[in-house]
């Protein structure tokens, strides 16, 4: 298993989670699970993913978010798990 | 599972609060490329190097994508080159030509700086020691990114005085050699007490003996985001203070210890140490100073400064070190002058002096570190300011440093911009009374009784 988190951080709009998804999908990457906030206004959301079975590189999975991302209007990123597991978890 | 909160706070760090890997620093130990022909050595040299190091650049940025957390610098450490050249080096020139390889090798593979142009002399100097301090002021007026060190005392050995009284010279010969770009090259020299052998950061790494043939060190940096976590707890008790810095450092570390694993699995050289200092830059958010201003005090370098700073570096380290495996190098908080903003502001408001600042670095790591004073400060005064430094290292069994800047042609209240991480500064008065009779004696001063210890 390759856990990635994926976050989107932007103005709430219609169809993010969606298009995300279908990309998602698209790329063979598995939603294992899906969380979602309003911050301050901000629509935040994240998702834990599972790209072991993925069609692509992690990296062109990465740089074709961001790239979404801007077509919509939100800020997206994909990173390593560990990172976050070593900030929160001991 | 991880929850939607930590993600958003992690991300926050790294987006709004300037966290960031400050280095991946690989040392290389040269020790199997020692040959008595100049030339063969310099061959040998280079190809380990760019051997060694070829994937370094190359492995952080993907590293720093994956994770989503900016590393900063790619960095190389080598054995200390008046070791290395001993047997090959006649003259200034032959270490000069060493120089000018490493400066090619760092090129050719990418790393931003390459620290270990370095003598360590704490009891004595061996004649090719010399003679590679001697060839610093070329080396560093000839090269872009080659950074020197020279460890001129211990605890267990005292402090070598005839060797701080050449570095007066040589710092101010560096001065001149660079007076061009404002004295450029002594923000790329600096001299020690008590150097560890596997510090990370620049100017001072340098890959010792004790070390294996390659490891992986690497150096974190979040003040911006220990002074935003104690914004949230404004006016509370110490007690409230400090359990916050522990906690902010320990997520500070992690993220240190994270990539510091995750590079030596990827490159298959070993994990060395997680340096725990909080390292500044001049960028706005980013900065030592702010967080002492946040604790409370008007400027740094106001009464009350050491203390927040004794208890910052404390609490820092206690938090940091269950964060990291092996936690070394120089590991506390950094209080160079001219790459942290609040600390040029203290200076240009008078709040900060020499003085102050030589109190402070009693209690932290590590020194003196990037302060310009007038281009006529005299070679001697200039070797009373670091025998003042280097027995606070020795007297106190840590270490200390000092990254002077003499700027020839300036004088007190102008400004120097050295660009980049290296910032910008306002000249510091220096302490007019003289030391000549004092720095000139000559010999060695002793190790002091509590170094003793068997």
């Amino acid at each position: 298993m390759k856990k990635m988190i994926i976050t989107v951080v932007g103005q709430d709009t219609v169809g993010i989670i969606a298009k995300v998804c279908t990309y998602l999908a698209d790329s063979g990457v598995n939603i294992l699970d899906i969380s979602q906030t309003i911050v301050s206004g901000w629509f935040n959301m994240m998702m834990i993913t599972d790209m072991a079975a993925a069609n692509k590189p992690v990296k062109s999975i990465s740089d074709d978010l961001e790239e979404l991302g801007k077509e919509i209007g939100v800020q997206i990123k994909c990173q390593s798990e560990d990172i976050f597991k070593g900030m929160h978890r001991i | 599972m991880l929850n939607i909160f930590e993600v958003t706070e992690t991300n926050k760090m790294i987006e709004q609060e300037n966290l960031d890997v400050r280095t991946i620093t690989l040392g290389i130990s040269l020790l199997d490329c020692i040959d008595s022909n100049v030339d063969t050595l310099c061959d040998n040299i280079y190809n380990k190097i760019t051997t060694v190091a070829k994937d370094l650049v190359k492995t952080g940025n993907d590293i720093a994508d994956e994770f989503g957390v900016p590393i900063v610098n790619k960095r190389i450490s080598v054995t200390p080159i008046g070791l290395i050249g001993a047997s090959a080096c006649k003259k200034t020139d032959d270490f000069v030509k060493i120089a000018k390889t490493l400066d090619k090798a760092a090129k050719q593979v990418g790393v931003n700086f390459i620290g270990g142009y370095s003598a360590l002399v704490a009891k004595g100097m061996t004649s090719a020691e010399e003679l590679l301090i001697r060839s610093i002021p070329d080396a560093l007026a000839s090269t872009e990114r080659i950074m020197s060190s020279v460890n001129l005392g211990s605890t267990k050995t005292g402090i070598n005085m005839d060797a701080v009284r050449l570095m007066g010279d040589v710092i101010k010969e560096t001065a001149m050699k660079t007076k061009d770009a404002d004295s450029l090259g002594c923000t790329k020299l600096v001299v020690l007490c008590n150097a560890p052998d596997d510090n990370p950061f620049m100017a001072g790494a340098f890959h010792g003996v004790t070390e294996a043939d390659a490891i992986i060190n690497v150096g974190v940096s979040g003040p911006g985001v220990v002074k935003h976590a104690l914004q949230s707890v404004h006016g509370e008790s110490f007690e409230v203070l400090c359990e916050t810095i522990k906690k902010t450092a320990f997520k500070v570390t992690r993220v240190g210890q994270i990539v510091a694993k995750e590079a030596s699995k990827r490159l298959g050289i070993p994990f060395g140490i997680v340096d725990l200092s909080l390292a500044p830059t001049p960028a706005i958010g980013d900065s030592v100073a702010d967080i002492l201003c946040e604790m409370g005090l008007e400027y740094a370098g106001a009464p009350g400064t050491t203390a927040a700073l004794a208890l910052l570096n404390d609490q820092v380290k206690k938090g940091g070190v269950m964060a990291s495996s092996y936690v070394g190098g120089l590991s506390g908080a950094f209080i160079p002058v001219s790459e942290d903003q609040g600390m040029i502001d203290a200076a240009v408001a008078g709040a900060l002096t020499i003085e102050k600042l030589e109190a402070m670095t009693c209690v932290c790591s590590v020194g003196l570190d990037m302060i310009a004073i007038p281009g006529d400060t005299p070679n001697t005064t200039i070797a009373g300011i670091i025998a003042d430094e280097l027995a606070i290292g020795m007297i106190n069994q840590k270490t200390t440093a000092v990254r002077i800047i003499p700027v020839i042609g300036k004088g007190v209240g102008e400004n120097v911009e050295f660009g980049g991480l290296l910032g910008h500064a306002p000249i510091m008065p220096v302490n007019k009374f003289d030391c000549a009779d004092f720095v000139n004696r000559g010999g060695r001063i002793p190790a002091p009784i509590h170094s003793f210890k068997n």
